[in-house]
C-alpha cells in the first residue's frame, strides 16, 4: 500500500516537471440558470453562489454557466453538453429542470447532480435542494402588519404552486399577528418575470390603497413602481438585497443566500465525500437571509423582526406554528402544534382571514 | 369582491400610461408593413432603444434626450434589417427574428453596468385649465409628453397615409411593388425610410419603458411587448385608428385584469388576460375568410422580396 502510493508520487513528481496541470485538475462546478443573472433577483443570486465557490476553493475549482436556459427540451440538451464536457458537479437552478435533471443523471452516473426546489431523486447521484423562504417571509410579515398606514398590504403572486402559496401564507400570518385589522390583496401575474407586468400589478394594488407590498416574482420593477409614491408605499428586496432601493420604498429584504450549500456541495466532490441528499435550509444555516432593515421602520418594529430572526435561527420558532385555521375555518394545526415539511411542500390552501381563492 | 375599491379615474390613467409603449412600437410597425415589409424584430429595436434611453438619461440626467437618443438607435438597428432585407434580399422573416436576437444580447451587453440604477424620469405635464379639470383633468390631461406624442403620432401616420402624396406612394409601394417600380418610384428607398421609422417608433416605445412605466433598467425587460405590437398590426388590419383602439385595448386589459384580481374577483382573470389574442386570431380568421374585403386591409406586397430586374 505504501509502496504505491510512493510510486504514484514519484509518478506524480515526475508529469510535475512536464505537465503541471496533469498533477491536480481542477473540479468543474456547473450552473444552468432560468433568467439572465442581470435580473437582479433569483438568478443573480444563485449567480452570486457560484462565484463564492470560485471564491472559496480558488484553482482547485473551474464553474462554468448557461444562462437564460428555458424549461423544457433544451433543458435536456444544455444539461448533457455539461456532463459530456467534463462537469462533475451540475447545479440545475429552476423547479422546471426537474425531470430533464433525472433524465441525464441517469445517463452519467459518475457526474453529480443538484437540483433546487424539486422532489425528484430518481437515481443515486441527485440530489435535490431548497430554501426556507417562509422563514423570511414571516419576519417581512411581521413588519408590513406593523407599517401599513391603510391596513390593505398586497403579495404580487407568480404561480399557484405550493411555494408560493406557502410564502403567501407566511406572510399573512405574521402580518395579522402584528396588525388584527391588516387585510391582504394578492395579484397573480403568472410569469416569474416581466418587468412591466409586475410594475402594472404594483400599481393596480397601490390605487386601490395598498401601502405595503411584497413581490414573489424576479425583479425589482414593484419597487421601482412604489418609488414613485414618495415614501408612502414600502416593500421589500425578494430573493436579492435590491439595496438601490432603499432607504425606502424597500425597507427588508429577504435574500436568498446559496453560497454556503454550494461551497458545502462542491467541497464534498472535491474530498470524494459526496452523497444524495435532500436538503431544505434557511435561516439557521444562513441561505435564507433578511437584508438590512431601513431607519424608515421603527426602532421597536426592527427590533421584534430582529428577535424573530434571532429565535427562527436558534431554530426555538418555526412560523407555522398552531393554533392555524385554514380559509374556511376548519382547524389545521392545533395549539403549539408545528407544520412537518411535507405539508408545508404541498400547501394548496390559504390560511383563515385571507380572502379570494387560489386560482387553478 | 368589492369592486368600489377600483377608481375608474386612476384606472384610466394607468391603462394610458400602460398602453404607450406598444402603442408607439405599433404604430412605427404599422408604417412599415403598409410599405410591404414585414419586421419581425420589433422586439429587438424596443429592447435596443430601452437601454439606449437609459444610458443616455442616466449619463445626461435628461429624460427626453434619452428618448431622442433611443428613436435614433432603433433607427439604426432596423437600418441593418433595411439594408440586409432590401440591398442582399435576405428573406425578411428570419432576418426580423434576427434582429429580435441581436437586439437582446446587445441591450444586456451595453446595459449590464447600468442594472440596479435609477434614472430622471419624465415629469407629468401640468397643462393650464385642462389639469385642473374635475376627473378628467387626471384621466387624460396629466401625463407626461410622452403619452400625447404617441396620440399625436397615430393622428400624423393617418393623415400622412390618407391625405399626403408620400403616403399613397408608400401604400403603393406596399400593394405592388412592381407598378411603383414601373412608375417610377424608389421602391427600395420608401421602404428603407419607412424601416428606419418603425425602428425609431419601437426605440421611443422601449425607452418608455425604461424611463417612464418600470423605470429601471433590467435584462429582456420588454418581455413580448414587441411581439404584442405585432399581433395589435394585425388586430387593427393595418389602420392607424384601430391600432389605437387595439394598444389600448391590450394595455388596458392587462391594467383591468390586475385590478380587479386585487379588488378580490378570482374568477375569469385567466379567460380575460387571454382575450385580446383570442380576437386577434379571430380577426386574422375573418380576414382570410373575407376574400374581397380582406384584400384591401393586408398589404398586396407584405413579407415579398423585391428585386427591380425582375
Amino acid at each position: 500500500m505504501i509502496r504505491r502510493t510512493l510510486l504514484a508520487s514519484a509518478a506524480a513528481a515526475a508529469t510535475l516537471v512536464a505537465a503541471p496541470a496533469m498533477a491536480q485538475d481542477p473540479t468543474e462546478a456547473c450552473f444552468v440558470y432560468v433568467g439572465p443573472i442581470g435580473d437582479g433577483g433569483w438568478t443573480f443570486q444563485h449567480h452570486q453562489g457560484a462565484l463564492a465557490v470560485k471564491e472559496e476553493y480558488g484553482d482547485a475549482v473551474n464553474i462554468r454557466w448557461q444562462e437564460s436556459v428555458p424549461e423544457g427540451a433544451d433543458a435536456e440538451r444544455v444539461i448533457t453538453q455539461m456532463a459530456i464536457s467534463g462537469c462533475d458537479i451540475i447545479f440545475t437552478t429552476s423547479f422546471g429542470y426537474m425531470d430533464a435533471t433525472n433524465a441525464v443523471a441517469a445517463k452519467f452516473p459518475d457526474v453529480k447532480f443538484e437540483h433546487a426546489t424539486g422532489y425528484k431523486r430518481e437515481h443515486p447521484n441527485v440530489s435535490s435542494y431548497n430554501g426556507r423562504f417562509y422563514e423570511g417571509r414571516a419576519v417581512v410579515g411581521h413588519i408590513a402588519g406593523k407599517m401599513t398606514q391603510t391596513n390593505k398590504i398586497g403579495y404580487i403572486a407568480s404561480f399557484p404552486i405550493p411555494e408560493v402559496v406557502m410564502g403567501i401564507n407566511s406572510y399573512f400570518l405574521h402580518a395579522q399577528k402584528a396588525n388584527p385589522d391588516v387585510e391582504l390583496v394578492v395579484t397573480w401575474v403568472y410569469t416569474w418575470f416581466d418587468p412591466a407586468k409586475e410594475a402594472d400589478a404594483a400599481r393596480a394594488m397601490i390605487d386601490q390603497g395598498v401601502d405595503v407590498i411584497t413581490a414573489h416574482t424576479d425583479s425589482t420593477a414593484p419597487l421601482a413602481e412604489a418609488a414613485k409614491e414618495d415614501g408612502a408605499v414600502i416593500g421589500f428586496g425578494q430573493a436579492s438585497d435590491m439595496a438601490a432601493f432603499g432607504p425606502t420604498p424597500r425597507v427588508a429584504s429577504i435574500i436568498d443566500d446559496w453560497s454556503p450549500y454550494y461551497i458545502k456541495r462542491v467541497g464534498a466532490v472535491i474530498d470524494g465525500t459526496w452523497e444524495q441528499v435532500d436538503s431544505w435550509a434557511g435561516m439557521p444555516e444562513g441561505e435564507v437571509v433578511i437584508g438590512e432593515m431601513t431607519d424608515v421602520i421603527p426602532e421597536d418594529v426592527r427590533a421584534e423582526a430582529q428577535g424573530m430572526i434571532d429565535a427562527i435561527t436558534a431554530g426555538e420558532y418555526h412560523p407555522f406554528t398552531g393554533p392555524i385555521n385554514k380559509q374556511d375555518g376548519t382547524p389545521w394545526l392545533a395549539e403549539g402544534q408545528v407544520a412537518e415539511d411535507g405539508e408545508l411542500l404541498s400547501m394548496g390552501f390559504y390560511i383563515e382571514g385571507i380572502t379570494g381563492d387560489i386560482p387553478n | 369582491m368589492d369592486l368600489s375599491s377600483i377608481n375608474p379615474i386612476l384606472l384610466v390613467a394607468s391603462i394610458m400610461v400602460s398602453a404607450t409603449p406598444i402603442l408607439l412600437a405599433a404604430i412605427g410597425e404599422m408604417v412599415v408593413e403598409k410599405s410591404g415589409v414585414l419586421n419581425l424584430g420589433v422586439e429587438g429595436m424596443m429592447i435596443t432603444g430601452a437601454v439606449i434611453g437609459f444610458v443616455v438619461a442616466i449619463n445626461t440626467g435628461a429624460p427626453l434626450l434619452g428618448f431622442a437618443i433611443a428613436a435614433v438607435a432603433g433607427a439604426v438597428v432596423s437600418l441593418s434589417f433595411g439594408v440586409l432585407t432590401q440591398v442582399f434580399l435576405s428573406n425578411q422573416v428570419a432576418t426580423g427574428l434576427g434582429l429580435t436576437l441581436v437586439g437582446l444580447g446587445l441591450s444586456s451587453l451595453v446595459g449590464k453596468p447600468y442594472e440596479g440604477m435609477k434614472a430622471e424620469t419624465l415629469p407629468k405635464l401640468d397643462i393650464p385649465v385642462l389639469s385642473d379639470l374635475p376627473a378628467v383633468g387626471q384621466m387624460f390631461f396629466s401625463h407626461d409628453i410622452m403619452v400625447y406624442l404617441s396620440l399625436l403620432l397615430v393622428v400624423a401616420v393617418w393623415a400622412f397615409l390618407k391625405y399626403t402624396r408620400a403616403g399613397l406612394i408608400l401604400r403603393a409601394v406596399g400593394e405592388s411593388h412592381d407598378s411603383a417600380h414601373a412608375l417610377g418610384y424608389k421602391v427600395i428607398r420608401v421602404r428603407m425610410m419607412a424601416i428606419m421609422f418603425g425602428g425609431a417608433c419601437a426605440g421611443l416605445g422601449g425607452a418608455y419603458l425604461s424611463l417612464v412605466r418600470v423605470p429601471q433598467w433590467t435584462e429582456g425587460m420588454t418581455a413580448g411587448a414587441g411581439w404584442i405590437a405585432l399581433a395589435i398590426v394585425v388586430f387593427a388590419s393595418w389602420r392607424a385608428g384601430r391600432v389605437l383602439i387595439g394598444a389600448y385595448l391590450f394595455g388596458g386589459i392587462t391594467v383591468l385584469q390586475l385590478n380587479l384580481q386585487a379588488a378580490g374577483m378570482t374568477w375569469g382573470v385567466q379567460y380575460l388576460s387571454m382575450s385580446p389574442y383570442l380576437i386577434t386570431i379571430l380577426v386574422l380568421v375573418l380576414i382570410s375568410s373575407n376574400r374581397a374585403k380582406g384584400s384591401h386591409n393586408a398589404p398586396a406586397s407584405l413579407g415579398q422580396t423585391f428585386h427591380a430586374t425582375r
